[in-house]
């Protein structure tokens, strides 16, 4: 992919904290007009990236390119373009909605002022908040606020979008509405980044994803790209674990250890390099005798590939 | 804070006309005046407020501009809009400085009122002795509050330029106030007289002079030229910090 199809690129991109690196020579490349996921568990390096990516922090190494020009020497020919939710919303909590969006849309030296009344409440109803313009922030629940952060983002209209974790907090109402939003938005031409751990949402949304552990970026391409890695697997409900175990193990087929023990009812085999066509599995688990109650074949999972890819650990790491 | 500062003439006026205890000496310069003419108020309120409530506020509001900012996780957004660095610490300074008229007329323009209300008005006797007019003396005090107004224009820079190094605004706010007392008591060690032009508090109280016949400009000159080279190296090293600061907050 050539450097002009791209809204966002990085190479080498480093940033450490003393001696820690919270982001490791990472090698981004996101495409114009793509709804590209940034995975990755809690601490790993997510929001670090785009602060790098806005400006806002200045890499200790490597280079941003963001638009085609290079953070965070550009920010002024940037930013404009750019619509951005940095960790969570901020705003004055003794103004109203509307005047927070108000006094962040004046500070924009390119958004005109004329305009800027209409913009602002269109925004706000875009996010679903016009009911709730004129309270005071500080009386905004955590989803409220979050949807004004969003709406800050919409108030112009924006080339790239870069929304970290915008569903933290809201209703699955709006859950559905940021996934619809994110849709129209992506349907105009506009290139949406968005960093989740919620994996669910990305399967739903994103054409892309990239997948960061403990600082290093460790897959990135299209969704599918991600999946393919995954082999599918069968999972059999049978009360004859040890049986079902040997015929598929003898059918090239890797069974999952956590279901070797007494109480479980199913086994879980990942496919092997040549797969058996699911018909002939059967009949060689009937043939043996294994009393099958249950037979399913599931695809890979962006779950799986996430899990094998960062550690099932729940620790933050470091 | 505004109406606080507001208070401090009021107080100082009804306890003139409370006590009549104008000639006893002692207190603030000017207090035996006020019986004469109710303007001397403002005067006596100045004299009050700024070795200590105007440095005060002025710690308060120019150490809040960036690290309040940051504090409330608005400092991103403004970047981000982008409204410049540059321009957000020009903003920030402009509002700074315009909050040092603000206070310095509140307390000029309460001071008046009250002093009017409480004590005779008319012609006023300055303190070189001549006389002059109402309209003149009003004049002179609106010359007075550029004076204190611009006195405070090097310590909004201070302000500017610790809140650039902190995310907590009140640590911003105290550093200030620390530094401007820390000027005042160095100001006051006679040891340390080579040291004296060079604080930013050493002209403070220099307004007495527009009110005498002639009026002598060489302690606005100085003190301007001093508060212009504060502004310009504390400028500087806010441009410095910020610039190129990376916003974690
Ligand atoms: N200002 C800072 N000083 C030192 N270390 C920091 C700073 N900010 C972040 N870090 C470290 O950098 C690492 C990455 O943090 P980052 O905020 O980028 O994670 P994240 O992927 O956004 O996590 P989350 O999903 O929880 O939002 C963490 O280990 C964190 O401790
Ligand atoms: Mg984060």
């Amino acid at each position: 992919m050539t450097a002009a199809e791209l809204a966002i690129e990085t190479r080498g991109l480093t940033k450490q904290f003393g001696t820690y690196a919270a982001v490791k020579d990472i090698d981004l490349s996101v495409p114009k007009g793509s709804v590209f996921g940034f995975l990755g568990p809690n601490g790993s390096g997510k929001t670090t990236t785009i602060r790098m990516l806005l400006g806002l922090a200045s890499p200790t190494s490597g280079e941003a390119r963001v638009l085609g020009e290079s953070m965070p020497g550009a920010n002024s020919r940037v930013l404009p373009r750019v619509g951005a939710l940095v960790e969570g919303p901020g705003f004055y909590p003794y103004l109203s909605g509307a005047d927070n969006l108000r006094r962040l849309d004046s500070a924009d030296r390119y958004a005109s002022s004329g305009t800027r009344r209409a913009r602002v409440a269109d925004a706000l109803e875009r996010v679903g908040l016009s009911a709730a313009a004129g309270k005071k922030v500080k009386a905004y629940s955590l989803g409220m606020k979050q949807r004004l952060g969003i709406a800050n983002a919409l108030l112009t209209p924006r080339e790239l979008l870069i929304l970290d974790e915008p569903t933290n907090g809201l209703d699955p109402q709006g859950t559905r509405e940021v996934r619809n939003l994110v849709r129209s938005l992506a349907s105009h031409g506009a290139t949406i980044f968005v960093s989740s751990h919620l994996l669910a949402e990305i399967e739903q949304i994103c054409t892309h994803a990239a997948v960061m552990s403990a600082g290093s970026l460790v897959a990135q391409g299209t969704l599918d790209e991600l999946r393919k890695v995954g082999r599918p697997r069968v999972r059999v409900e049978t009360p004859d674990i040890q049986l079902a175990s040997g015929v598929l193990a003898k059918l090239g087929m890797t069974v999952q250890p956590a279901a070797v023990d007494d109480s479980a009812t199913d086994v879980v085999a990942v496919f092997g390099e040549k797969p058996a066509e699911p018909d002939a599995i059967v009949a060689a688990l009937v043939r043996a005798k294994v009393r099958v109650r249950g037979f399913a074949l599931e695809s890979p999972s962006l779950e799986d590939r996430f899990v094998s890819l960062t550690g099932e650990g729940f620790n933050v790491d470091h | 804070m505004l109406a606080a500062l507001a208070a401090v003439p009021i107080l100082i006026a009804i306890a003139v006309r409370v006590t009549r205890a104008g000639d006893g000496g002692g207190g603030p310069a000017f207090l035996d005046r006020i019986e004469n003419n109710g303007l001397f108020v403002v005067f006596v309120a100045l004299t009050v407020c700024v070795p200590l409530f105007l440095p005060l506020t002025v710690g308060v509001v120019a150490g809040d501009t960036i690290a309040g900012e940051a504090s409330n996780g608005t400092l991103r957004y403004l970047l981000i809009a982008p409204a410049g660095r540059i321009r957000l610490l020009v903003v920030k300074y402009i509002g700074a400085a315009a909050f040092c008229l603000a206070a310095t007329l509140v307390v000029c323009i309460a001071g008046a009122l009250i002093g009017f209300a409480l004590f005779p008005s008319g012609s006023v006797t300055i303190l070189s002795g001549d006389t002059v007019s109402l309209a003149n003396a009003l004049g002179r005090s609106l010359l007075v509050a550029l004076y204190v107004t611009v006195s405070l224009l090097g310590l909004s820079a201070i302000g500017l330029f610790v809140s650039t190094l902190t995310d907590v605004p009140v640590g911003a706010m105290a550093a200030t106030i620390i530094l401007s007392v820390a000027s005042e008591v160095l100001g006051q060690l006679p040891q340390l007289d080579w040291l004296h032009p060079w604080l930013f508090s050493n002209y403070w109280l220099g307004f007495g002079d527009f009110l005498r016949d002639p009026i002598s400009w060489s302690n606005f000159g100085t003190n301007a030229a001093l508060q212009a080279g504060y502004l310009i190296v504390f400028g500087a090293l806010a441009y410095g910090r910020f610039a190129a600061k990376d916003i974690l907050s």
